[in-house]
């Protein structure tokens, strides 16, 4: 199919492997120095774009992402992996730390309209704010149908029909394209963007935007009140009999 | 080594290897030494075949390091997330 376009989405997040580390003052977490990669579910989303491509399903991917400077680095593994072309949106890292979904969506469904997209995925949800969001607020802002945690993904006769993965199963939903897809863990195993590849895309064209250009303002809706780690469990005791146990229970109020 | 395609392939191999390296779960510096040491146990090979015979256990290397990435962030984000 000729002229079918998909447009997937970039974060830059926090590296899954990373132990994430409270900001002292409480307003975020660590970001200086610290590796970053694409969002694991987006490397997802990626992959199943470029094997739509290499199905001749689809024509031409675009890759965007959103954030400061660095994002082209995420952007240009996407190119690595087989997306043609990618758009950077460029915010200051200060604005960046107040960008919700909302402001992202925003921007997915201009470019999408802008760029004439018959399909958007994005990862399901990004694994360092875990909004879970942006795919199903760019369905509702283009008022595309949308398919989320896509576990599979066929094209018949125009149509996409898509596995879900819910609680308790899969369902499996027919939709019409232009739509909106948020891909699921199950959904492929996404291909590892080699050193050679990643040379070559330095060549693929990347185009910096601001969010400006669409006429995004990215003014923040929501106000960090406080970061805080997650309660440390605390360390356990060791018994030397079943009375201790049943004493100890006993006063605990467990019994 | 005298055949100087076989001389870039395997600069090539030892240039992908360390570029994979940089992920690896002990560390790059452990990667790196070790990949040093089994390049230079094998600098005075000269055999063309049992050169490209190594260099084929190299590319089966980067193969398996990539499988071993791919599954260790699966499993983390199945720990994560699904269970």
């Amino acid at each position: 199919m000729s002229g079918f376009r998909i447009l997937v989405g970039c974060k830059r997040v926090i590296d899954y492997a990373v132990k994430v580390r409270v900001k002292p003052d409480k307003t975020g977490v660590v970001t200086e120095g610290v590796k970053h990669s694409m969002n694991p579910f987006d490397e997802i989303a990626v992959e199943e774009a470029v094997r739509m491509k290499e199905k001749k399903l689809a024509s031409e991917i675009i890759a965007v992402s959103c954030g400061p400077q660095q994002c082209q680095e995420t952007l240009r593994t996407a190119l690595a992996m087989g997306v043609d072309r990618a758009i950077h949106v460029i915010t200051e890292p200060k604005e960046y730390e107040s960008m919700q979904p909302i402001h992202v969506s925003k921007i997915l469904s201009k470019i999408a309209t802008e760029e004439k997209a018959d399909l958007v995925i994005v990862g399901k949800q990004a694994i360092d704010d875990d909004c879970n969001q942006t795919g199903q607020m760019t369905a509702s802002l283009l008022d595309w149908p949308q398919a989320t945690f896509a576990s599979k993904i066929e094209k018949s006769n125009g149509d996409l029909s898509v596995m879900r993965e819910i609680d308790g199963g899969l369902e499996t939903i027919k939709v019409k394209v232009p739509a909106v897809l948020t891909s699921d863990l199950r959904l492929n195993e996404p291909r590892y963007a080699t050193l050679p590849n990643i040379m070559k895309a330095k060549k693929k064209p990347l185009v910096t935007k601001k969010p400006s250009d669409y006429g995004v303002d990215i003014t923040p809706r929501q106000e960090i009140v406080s970061v805080e780690d997650p309660p440390v469990r605390q360390a356990g005791q060791k018994v030397e009999s079943v009375e201790e146990l049943v004493t100890k229970l006993k006063e605990a109020g467990l019994v | 080594m005298s055949n100087p395609k076989l001389r870039s392939q395997v600069i090539n191999l030892y240039k992908t290897l360390l570029y994979l390296g940089k992920e690896y779960p002990k560390g790059y510096t452990y990667f790196r030494d070790r990949c040093k040491t089994a390049f230079m146990k094998n600098k005075d090979k000269t055999d063309e075949e049992e050169i490209k015979m190594l260099i084929a256990r190299g590319k089966f290397v980067e193969k398996e390091l990539e499988a071993l990435y791919m599954l260790r962030k699966y499993r983390t984000l199945k720990k994560r997330y699904y269970e």
